[in-house]
């Protein structure tokens, strides 16, 4: 197959950064674009033979990869899902007992929205406003914090959310009193079985990802009394849903160095440098700059400014090459966070394919 | 959903709701790698409306068709990222292990 001439391949796989601004940043879709020069640019093939993903870092709630051989359009789409469409358990509703703390209603309500919880969405179904809150797809936190008239005054921290496997505790306000004698008197919820019952959660209880989050602040004589409802839902429609704190990429920089640099010129290159991508080599000629590190340069295209420098560096960035980030809130590990958004891609395929047939 | 005319089926634009940037910048590259497509763009007509308008124009294939076939293909890839993914992390949890066993010897 005939190759594209070197100038051409350049622009199609390099994000060129000048001094001004960076050049041939859109990436080249169409087939057809190189068809007069008889070269095929249909690269779905080429996709599965190629792409390849390498894992950098895993922690327990970050992971850093190397995608490559990929579109920014598809890398795009996993960051965007990942951001506003996975979904996860967030309190959503909050019944307020007593609250004589400083602390508003719905200020403490807004804070307790916003608390990370460790447990896996998947067990649950969305709840929607006409659904009875069940074990299905509620989850209920209870707090109760007191300050005692002789203690200090002191935090309420989100350890002391304590999760009810049984369902609310506050019961309903009922107008008829002749039939709660009979039946079990209604709570809020309407839970038919306890979901500590359930394998996943019964070795596994649910609780705040972190312990130390502060809530409010209570004084001496002052009670906080609340029960917490957790609903499944996604980011889209409210950031305390997005399972990701951040879930970024760049693509990997290139630092070619077009011509030999020796001696004063190439210790003045690694001087100019403020991530350290630069080396000097010892070579019989004298000094000698190597560019070992690309991975590291921020393109502040400090080495290209000045008098000439840009006919000595060229700074690229790779466009199919991708370095991913995800850092998890808790809610599920960032492995499982990345395979459930690209199944989300899939699902939103599905859908388009079954409305057209 | 479609708008197009019966006359030629081998253009025409699709309504997406619910649906933004995510799908419809991915359909497009798909759609582009596409060699029966002669143009594919979408546009979002206002910000505040979850809408997506998709065009697909062929060289003579019908387009609904077409852009059903850069769904499958689009799902291909996926399952593809997906598998490549979970090796990726099964090999370098399984390196890191073996590693950790070399330290404590």
């Amino acid at each position: 197959m005939p190759k594209l001439p070197d100038h051409l391949e350049l622009k199609r796989t390099r994000v060129s950064c000048k001094l001004d601004a960076p050049n041939d940043t859109e990436s080249i879709l169409y087939s057809g674009a190189y068809a007069s020069m008889d070269v095929d640019n249909s690269s779905l093939e080429s996709f599965f033979k190629d792409f390849k993903v390498v894992v950098n870092r895993i922690t327990e709630d970050e992971i850093e990869f190397d995608m490559i051989g990929i579109d920014a359009a598809l890398a795009n789409a996993f960051r965007r899902i990942l951001i506003s469409e996975v979904p996860t358990m967030a309190i959503e509703k909050v019944f307020i007992e007593k609250n004589t703390s400083v602390v508003q209603d719905e200020v403490l309500a807004h804070r307790l929205g916003l608390v990370p919880l460790r447990v896996d969405p998947r067990l649950f179904s969305y709840k929607s406003e006409k659904d009875e809150p069940n074990e299905k797809n509620t989850i209920v936190f209870g707090l109760h914090a007191r300050c005692e008239q002789k203690e200090p005054r002191r935090s309420v921290k989100s350890e002391e959310l304590s999760w009810l496997p049984k369902g609310s505790m506050f019961l309903l306000e009922i107008e008829n009193k002749a039939s709660s004698s009979t039946t079990a008197p209604k709570t809020y919820t309407n839970f038919k079985s306890s979901q500590d019952e359930l394998p996943e959660l019964s070795d596994n209880p649910i609780h705040p990802k972190y312990p130390d989050i502060t809530l409010a602040r209570i004084g001496p004589g002052q009670e906080i009394e609340l029960e917490a409802h957790a609903v499944k839902g996604v980011g889209k429609e409210h950031a305390k849903w997005s399972p990701v704190a951040t879930a970024w990429y760049r693509m990997l920089p290139e630092v070619v160095l077009l011509q030999d640099i020796i001696n004063e010129e190439a210790e003045k290159l690694v001087q100019k440098c403020p991530a350290n991508v630069f080396d000097i080599e010892d070579t019989p000629t004298g000094k000698k700059a190597t560019a070992p590190r690309p991975r590291s340069c921020t393109l502040c295209r400090e080495c290209i400014r000045g008098e000439g420098w840009d006919k000595y560096v060229a700074l690229r960035r790779k466009k199919d090459h991708f370095i991913f980030t995800v850092e998890s809130t808790g809610a599920l590990s960032p492995e499982v966070l990345f395979t459930e958004a690209v199944k989300i891609l899939e699902d939103k395929c599905e859908r388009i394919i079954t409305e057209l047939s | 959903m479609e708008h197009g005319s019966y006359q030629n089926p081998s253009a025409s634009t699709f309504s997406i709701t619910e649906e933004d940037h995510t799908l419809a910048n991915s359909l497009r590259l798909v759609l582009n790698k596409d060699p029966r497509v002669s143009f594919c763009g979408y546009s979002i007509p206002h910000p505040s409306e979850a809408r997506v308008n998709v065009r697909v124009q062929t060289t003579g294939d019908p387009a609904g068709e077409v852009l059903k076939d850069g769904c499958q293909n689009l799902i291909n890839m996926c399952e593809h990222v997906r598998k490549t993914f979970d090796d990726a992390v099964d090999k370098f949890k399984n390196s890191k292990a073996t590693d950790s066993m070399d330290d404590s010897q």
